[in-house]
């Protein structure tokens, strides 16, 4: 490798690293994703370019029109996308990434392969891409309702641990053996695309996040692999900062939803166990209209917004912004209340909200809002439901306990809006819905919300 | 066990470099606010689209009669770019948003 390149591999992996950094804080995190963007086309110039091969124009030509094809492809579906549509593309682009690793590992394999240390490379590519992208796929597939249910076979772990042994058994057997026949190559490969699948497939959407992070984070490693394969630095580093990255962001969100990383791979949240674990709350709840809500927070002084899961699906998140503007003029103290996994991916909210030229001040964090429900004359809930459950609190037997959340009970009237009494992905009852402080607006969230911001124009 | 340690002796760099590159991620990523767990799932997505420099290694390597290598590789570039420029383009369009307003 030419001085030259290895140089610039150095200055790409310099700006991973204090790309990542930057992307850590709110301030520096636009300028931290174009340092990395940066660095990875020098990587990849540097990569086409710099090396002392003997290659055929026509491979140029290929490699030209593949980097053209997939960059348009990549820039029009991210510039086309709607911000609640985050997490599947995430996952989709992921899924991608995986695919390329398993497919490198494919062509050197029917190459000449040298050392074990070659063939553990190659064989743990493969698997390691091919579940990433069968497992990305999969994932992408739920989180856009194309895959509805939540498919559980019988002893599902079992099974899954057993076939995902048998992929592991026949990859040490290749590596030992040195048997690298074509047909234990598609084997595994087509042992870890259907691993994958087994995978994604019984884990419920509310966890599906978790999941999308911790195969970004495969995804990394199967770069790293590839990395070391190709002896090449910035492969390497590069997939080990997404690999280690990624898990410690895969911890924090499990954190977050108060749930461990096992039981979401090996648990099924929100499937029937949870239900029965759950206390039916009963009681009566008070309906209330727009016009009367409305009437509540044009004379509060403190309202506290606390907007959900349901806020996203409906995409309503322009009309509250207009709610806040309007309660704003009049005198109203408006506020945020953004719980970390409201949304449907953790810090989903906040994109949602800023997208709307919501003011990046007014969003609260869980800590600091907190002590101030207590001062607020209205809150109003939109779509939110387990983020707001006091069972979390007060009722050990709850599969949400000790889950934080927003202490929205504190506060002097509850508006809590939803479609309809369903339970929230917890698939429990929310007490906070019968509070004698809480009315309820039934509707849709975007529906509701206009016609409170109209009552309010007229008042 | 003698197989292991002498695996770990012949390729010293790498696990130095393994190692080092795990506590960086670690401590890089350590304290982020919730806010930002999204744009930062999405930007390191991008970089795991580093494996595009292995899909154009495998075209390069390539004999230009060898179609199964060159079709797969071709595959490989094609997808890898499009996680690379899709998931760079689309953090940025999100953190964009995340702009104060006056």
């Amino acid at each position: 490798m030419s001085v030259l390149l290895s140089v610039i591999y150095l200055i790409a992996t310099v700006t991973f690293v204090v790309g990542l950094k930057r992307l850590g804080h709110p301030d520096t995190a636009k300028s931290g994703n174009m340092i990395a963007a940066v660095g990875m086309v020098l990587a990849i110039l540097g990569t086409i370019f710099i090396h002392d091969l003997k290659v055929a124009p026509i491979i140029y030509i290929l490699i030209g029109v593949a980097i053209a094809l997939g960059s348009i492809i990549g820039y029009l579906i991210a510039i086309k996308v709607e911000m609640t549509k985050m997490p599947e593309l995430v996952s989709l682009f992921n899924g991608f990434g995986g695919a390329s690793a398993a497919l490198i590992g494919l062509v050197e394999f029917s190459k000449n392969v040298e050392d074990s240390l070659q063939a553990i490379t190659i064989v743990s590519g493969i698997i390691i891409g091919a579940i990433t992208f069968s497992g990305s796929l999969i994932a992408w597939g739920k989180l856009n309702g194309s895959l509805k249910s939540v498919v559980k076979i019988p002893q599902y772990n079992l099974v899954n641990n057993i076939f995902f042994l048998g992929i592991i058994a026949l990859a040490v057997f290749m590596i030992v053996s040195g048997n690298h026949s074509q047909l234990f190559t598609y084997g595994v490969l087509a042992g870890g695309l259907v691993y994958g699948i087994l995978f994604v497939l019984p884990i419920g959407g509310a966890d599906m996040p978790v999941v999308i992070s911790l195969l970004n984070s495969l995804t990394g490693i199967a770069a790293a692999i590839t990395g070391i394969l190709y002896d090449n630095m910035v492969m390497l580093v590069g997939g080990i900062l997404v690999g280690s990255a990624g898990i410690i962001l895969t911890v924090a969100m499990c954190k977050a939803m108060n749930r461990t990383l096992a039981s979401v791979i090996f648990g099924a949240f929100g499937g029937e166990d949870a239900v029965e674990g759950g206390s039916k709350t009963q009681g009566t709840i008070k309906k209330t209209t727009a016009s009367d809500a409305a009437i509540m927070m044009n004379y509060a002084t403190n309202v506290i917004i606390v907007p959900g899961y349901g806020l996203a699906v409906a995409q309503a998140q322009h009309v509250i912004h207009e709610l806040e503007e309007i309660l704003t003029d009049k005198g109203v103290n408006v506020k945020y209340a953004v719980h970390p996994v409201a949304g449907r991916m953790p810090g989903h909210m906040n994109v949602l909200l800023a997208e709307s030229n919501v003011d990046y001040d007014l969003l609260v964090e869980m800590e600091d809002i907190n002590p101030q429900f207590t001062n607020a004359d209205v809150v109003l809930v939109v779509g939110a439901n387990d983020v707001v459950n006091p069972a979390a609190h007060n009722d050990p037997s709850s599969p949400i306990y000790g889950m934080p959340i927003l202490d929205v009970e504190n506060a002097k009237h509850i508006v809590v809006n939803k479609r309809s009494m369903n339970a929230g992905y917890a698939g429990i009852q929310n007490e906070l819905f019968f509070n004698s402080k809480t009315s309820m607006l039934f509707g849709d969230a975007k529906a509701a919300l206009t016609e409170l911001v109209s009552e309010l124009k007229n008042m | 066990m003698n197989a292991f340690i002498q695996f770990i002796s012949d390729n010293l760099q790498i696990v130095y470099i393994l190692i080092l590159a795990i506590f960086v991620g670690v401590e890089v990523i350590k304290s982020i606010p919730a806010v930002l767990h999204t744009p930062l799932m999405s930007g390191a997505n991008a970089l795991s689209g580093v494996v595009i420099v292995g899909a154009i290694l495998v075209m390069l390597h390539s004999d230009p009669e060898n179609y199964l290598a060159l079709t797969l590789g071709f595959i490989a570039v094609v997808l890898g770019i499009i996680n690379v420029v899709g998931g760079f383009a689309v953090t940025n369009r999100m953190l964009q948003m995340f702009k104060k307003r006056k």
